[in-house]
């Protein structure tokens, strides 16, 4: 992220040849650290290797080294500098209470909705331990969600994922459990996916501003580069071909494989929805390329606006271009408000990505008797067209009335017809407008208006002064609240 | 692992690549370890609709106390057990919780749980317990943060088949295996471990840790006192990780034999030594839960227990699950009853196998836990080769219609022994599968 943020000043022409000269001098370095760490340790006859003697030469007297983890675990642990997370963090050590703790720090970085809770809650305490526990005769069996089953998830539950995501996109596309695995949750789905299509060292495009948490899901382990396609709000942040086209050859002269495109629709953090034309422009670019399409649609279900959202899978569906390159991400955290049971979809229309998923769902597969409770809510079909109809509604009451509050400060938002949030442009708050500027504001956001709101530069966006606020856990009452604290904040600056 | 080189990596003409991992076959579900469980699938065993189906001696799982576990659900405040102790309230926290920490309360009954098994000699922290969607999990996610790729783990033979998968397939990381033999019962030796060392560094690859199951399966057998200290001394010596999957700790016939490699630690005061080991665990065979995906990483290392914390979002244990068990494992009363219960049930079990299996000829390792016994039939090969053990594998399937594991799939580097699993089954199952057996074995007999 260091790295990112002032390379992108010098692209932008703003670094200055300070950091143009220094950022190849570190590179350069870094490049030598890697080669070193890359090569064999050669035999030798003393105990420790190599490269680790110069972390031991206190323990040549004693004959106890520290012990170390691989480098791949090094950067996990390290605190994350990503403002995404650090506002996530500082939450937590004050947070708003309506009551108990008013002047606390109110979350907007979180993308989660407790808005059709009562609804949920209600269904959950008539259901839930019938759900689970029932076997076939009636009787309260353990053994039914005690034993081992398939890890990639029951047939009966990714039948009534089939049906429910069928339901929720519109009902024009159809989905076959077989092309299905189960995972415990979003997270793993991009990260198995990853490891499937994507070698260590190869990369995908990613349309930016894109979601922070894809750095640490993709990257962490399978070692697969993001290589973001930079939007315009001239586009409404949508992604075009000849940026592609642009991004993909500039990695190729860089000597970087490009093995596919990940994107969200409903996009994450702005909340467009796709055109179908869009979709059908980035399939064709795939086909042409040779390579992968990742359709993350896990706010798919989350859908208030106008526009109508289509699936990738509907288009993949036509025809025109080899399906086997499209998957698709899916999930319950979003629009069924339940992320602590952890449950999400990858579906391909690739049969050995899919066989090789299930395979891998060893690691991450989703508890049996959480399975049941899935199978039951997702085909109990009145409760979820109550639930989809009243969560659409809700999200767009708090929609109109979040944005209407910003309006009312001048504060304009994208446009956008889906997600939990909405992507605001508080670029006339910044004192530069510049990315050094838009992280004074988060700042001040942060200590200041105790708001704690996702900049745009965690999202690698390429326009200072957007920022992604999170409204579907706020009550009505808290929107006056947080309008007024953004009203002195900027009050304070000017004087 | 690793492929030819040449190998089409897209399955059908022009189409889109995969990646290495996608196409490898280090899932090694092409095995006769799990051969056998298909021909399962396909005609399985059932006391009235199957008699003559395969029995499934081949998969390690624990039924054997299941009635304890349904008396105490039925018997506690179901509605209390599901929401945690808030009741219906509770599904809030319920629903939103995914924090890669996991549950206090939940960290709190793991580590409590786990203290009762080694009978309060050793005591664990909450705090140091990482959560994992069970201990397939763990165990890789071990390895991706002890090992990069192309480095090794020394594993003790014979090991558990799932490892060739779990500790390599996604991680790059190889096994190096450490010999062990009948000559004394199979266990570890200063030699052994030399001599594995001695083999990866001859051939460049640098070893990480050391990681052995104790009990050990598939020996079901537990590691003696002294090998474990000799272990920890070996990986102090050569600055290495040394990982002890305790995954069956609470299925030893008689507590005091089991020695925790947390009890070795537990007298112990230098960091540099402690923080080089780790500890899995799960309620998968103890508890005879292994669809509840409930897995622990325990590490006396502070680097390693924050970074797992933060890559078990990849496979966080869900938050029903965590609210379901916390109070069944913080019942003391109930855990103290259902451990030594179970003990004494698996005791029974692995006695009448071993000895149903005497009369028929056939002699076992002496085991002392676990879920299964370690037969050896080396005096029935015609050929003492790794082909002939598996043919003798293919008569037994077939045949018998029992599916047991070829020692071979675990690495042993003496043909003819074989796991056998008697915990999945009810005592009548088990019983068949002795007589067929002992028909078997008076057949070739007469011959």
């Amino acid at each position: 992220m260091r790295l990112i943020v002032p390379l992108r000043g010098v692209i932008q022409g703003r670094g200055g040849l300070f950091v143009g000269s220094l950022i190849p001098c570190c590179l350069f370095y870094f490049l030598q650290l890697y080669l070193k760490r890359r090569r064999p340790p050669p035999s030798d006859p003393t105990e420790l290797p190599r490269t680790s003697s110069r972390t031991n030469l206190f323990s040549r007297g004693n004959s106890i080294g520290r012990v170390r983890v691989s480098s791949r675990a090094v950067p996990v642990a390290k605190p994350s500098d990503s403002p995404y997370y650090i506002g996530l963090e500082r939450v937590k050590t004050d947070p708003y209470d309506r009551i108990k703790n008013t002047d606390g720090i109110i979350q907007l970085g979180l993308a989660e909705s407790t808005l059709c809770f009562d609804l949920l809650q209600r269904w959950m305490s008539e259901n839930l331990m019938e759900s689970m526990m029932q076997s076939d005769d009636g009787e309260f069996n353990i053994s039914s969600i005690a034993m081992y089953k398939p890890f990639e998830g029951l047939l009966e539950l990714r039948v009534a994922f089939a049906d429910f995501m069928s339901r929720i996109m519109g009902g024009n596309v159809s989905f076959d459990p077989s092309n299905m695995v189960i995972t415990a949750g979003g997270t793993p789905a991009i990260e198995v996916l990853a490891f499937c299509l994507a070698d260590h060292g190869n990369a995908f495009l990613i349309p930016t501003p894109y979601y922070p948490g894809f750095d640490r899901d993709i990257k962490f382990r399978t070692g697969v580069e993001l290589i973001p396609v930079h939007c315009r709000s001239s586009d409404n942040f949508t992604v075009t071909v000849s940026a592609l086209e642009q991004a993909l050859n500039q990695a190729r002269k860089r000597g970087s494989k490009v093995s596919g495109i990940l994107f969200s629709n409903p996009s994450n953090p702005v909340g467009n929805i796709l055109p179908r034309e869009t979709l059908q422009d980035i399939l064709r670019f795939a086909q042409e390329k040779n390579i992968h399409v990742i359709s993350d649609e896990i706010f798919a279900g989350s859908v208030y606006g106008d526009k109508e959202f289509v699936s990738m899978a509907e288009i993949a569906g036509l025809g025109e271009v080899d399906k086997s390159r499209v998957h698709i991400i899916y999930g319950l955290s979003k629009d069924l408000s339940i992320p602590g049971f952890r449950a999400g979809v990858i579906y391909s229309f690739h049969e050995d990505v899919v066989n090789a998923a299930k395979k891998l769902m060893r690691f991450s597969s989703v508890p049996v008797p959480v399975q049941r409770i899935l199978i039951s809510l997702l085909s109990d079909v009145r409760f979820i067209e109550e639930y989809m109809t009243a969560h659409r509604q809700r999200i767009r009451d708090k929609h109109i009335r979040f944005v209407e509050g910003l309006k009312q400060l001048g504060i304009p938002c994208a446009e956008s017809g889906g997600g939990l949030y909405c992507w605001v442009d508080m670029s006339s708050l910044l004192t530069s407008y510049s990315e050094k500027g838009e992280l004074d504001l988060f700042e001040k956001l942060l200590t200041v208006a105790k708001i704690n709101a996702t900049p745009g530069t965690a999202c690698y966006c390429i326009e200072p002064g957007w920022f992604r606020c999170c409204f579907t856990a706020l009550a009505d009452e808290d929107i006056p609240v947080i309008m007024e604290r953004i009203r002195q904040l900027r009050e304070s600056s000017r004087s | 692992m690793g492929l030819p080189l040449m190998m089409e990596r897209s399955s059908n003409n022009n189409n889109v690549e995969l990646s290495r991992v996608a196409v490898s076959d280090t899932h090694g579900e092409d095995s006769p370890y799990f051969a056998g469980w298909k021909a399962y699938d396909e005609n399985p065993y059932d006391e009235s609709h199957n008699p003559s189906g395969v029995i499934q001696m081949g998969l390690a799982e624990n039924q054997v106390s299941f009635d304890l576990l349904e008396t105490y659900l039925e018997k506690k405040n179901p509605e209390g057990s599901m929401w945690g102790s808030k009741g219906a309230p509770g599904f809030r926290e319920n629903a939103l919780f995914q924090d890669y920490h996991g549950l206090k309360t939940f960290r709190q009954a793991m580590a409590s749980f786990m203290e009762q098994i080694r009978g309060g000699k050793a005591r664990f922290d909450p705090d140091r317990i990482v959560l994992t969607a069970g201990a397939t999990a763990a165990n890789e996610l071990l390895t991706f943060i002890l090992a990069d790729p192309n480095d090794a783990l020394l594993v003790p033979t014979p090991y558990y088949p799932g490892f060739d998968r779990d500790l390599r397939w996604r991680t790059g990381v190889k096994i190096v295996p450490i010999h062990c033999d009948s000559s004394n019962h199979f266990q570890i030796t200063p030699e052994a471990l030399e001599s594995a060392y001695q083999t990866a560094r001859d051939a460049n690859i640098r070893v990480r840790g050391v990681l052995i199951t104790n009990p050990s399966n598939p020996l079901g057998a537990t590691v003696q006192k002294k090998v474990l200290e000799d272990l920890l001394d070996f990986c102090v010596r050569k600055n290495i990780h040394l990982v002890s999957d305790e995954i069956y700790s609470g299925s030893v016939f008689h507590a005091s034999e089991f020695t925790s490699v947390a009890e070795i630690v537990e007298n112990i005061d230098d960091v540099s030594v402690k923080e080089r080991v780790h500890i899995v665990y799960s309620l998968s065979k103890d508890l005879g839960l292994p669809g509840f995906r409930v897995g622990t990483i325990y590490s006396y290392n502070d680097n390693v227990v924050r970074t797992a914390r933060r890559m078990s979002s990849f496979t966080l244990v869900s938050s029903q699950t965590q609210h379901m068990l916390a109070s069944m494992l913080s019942d003391e009363e109930f855990t103290e009853k259902y451990i030594r219960i179970n003990r004494e049930r698996l005791r029974r079990r692995y006695d009448t196998i071993v000895e149903g299996l005497k009369k028929a000829g056939i002699e076992c390792l002496k085991g002392n836990a676990g879920l299964f016994c370690w037969m050896n039939l080396g005096f029935l090969l015609e050929k003492k080769t790794k082909d002939g053990e598996l043919q003798l594998w293919d008569v037994i399937l077939k045949e018998l219609k029992l599916n047991i594991s070829p020692g071979s799939s675990c690495h042993c580097s003496e043909v003819g022994w074989f796991r056998v699993c008697f915990a999945n089954m009810s005592e009548n199952t088990l019983e068949i599968a002795l007589k067929r057996i002992h028909e078997f074995m008076d057949r070739r007999r007469r011959f």
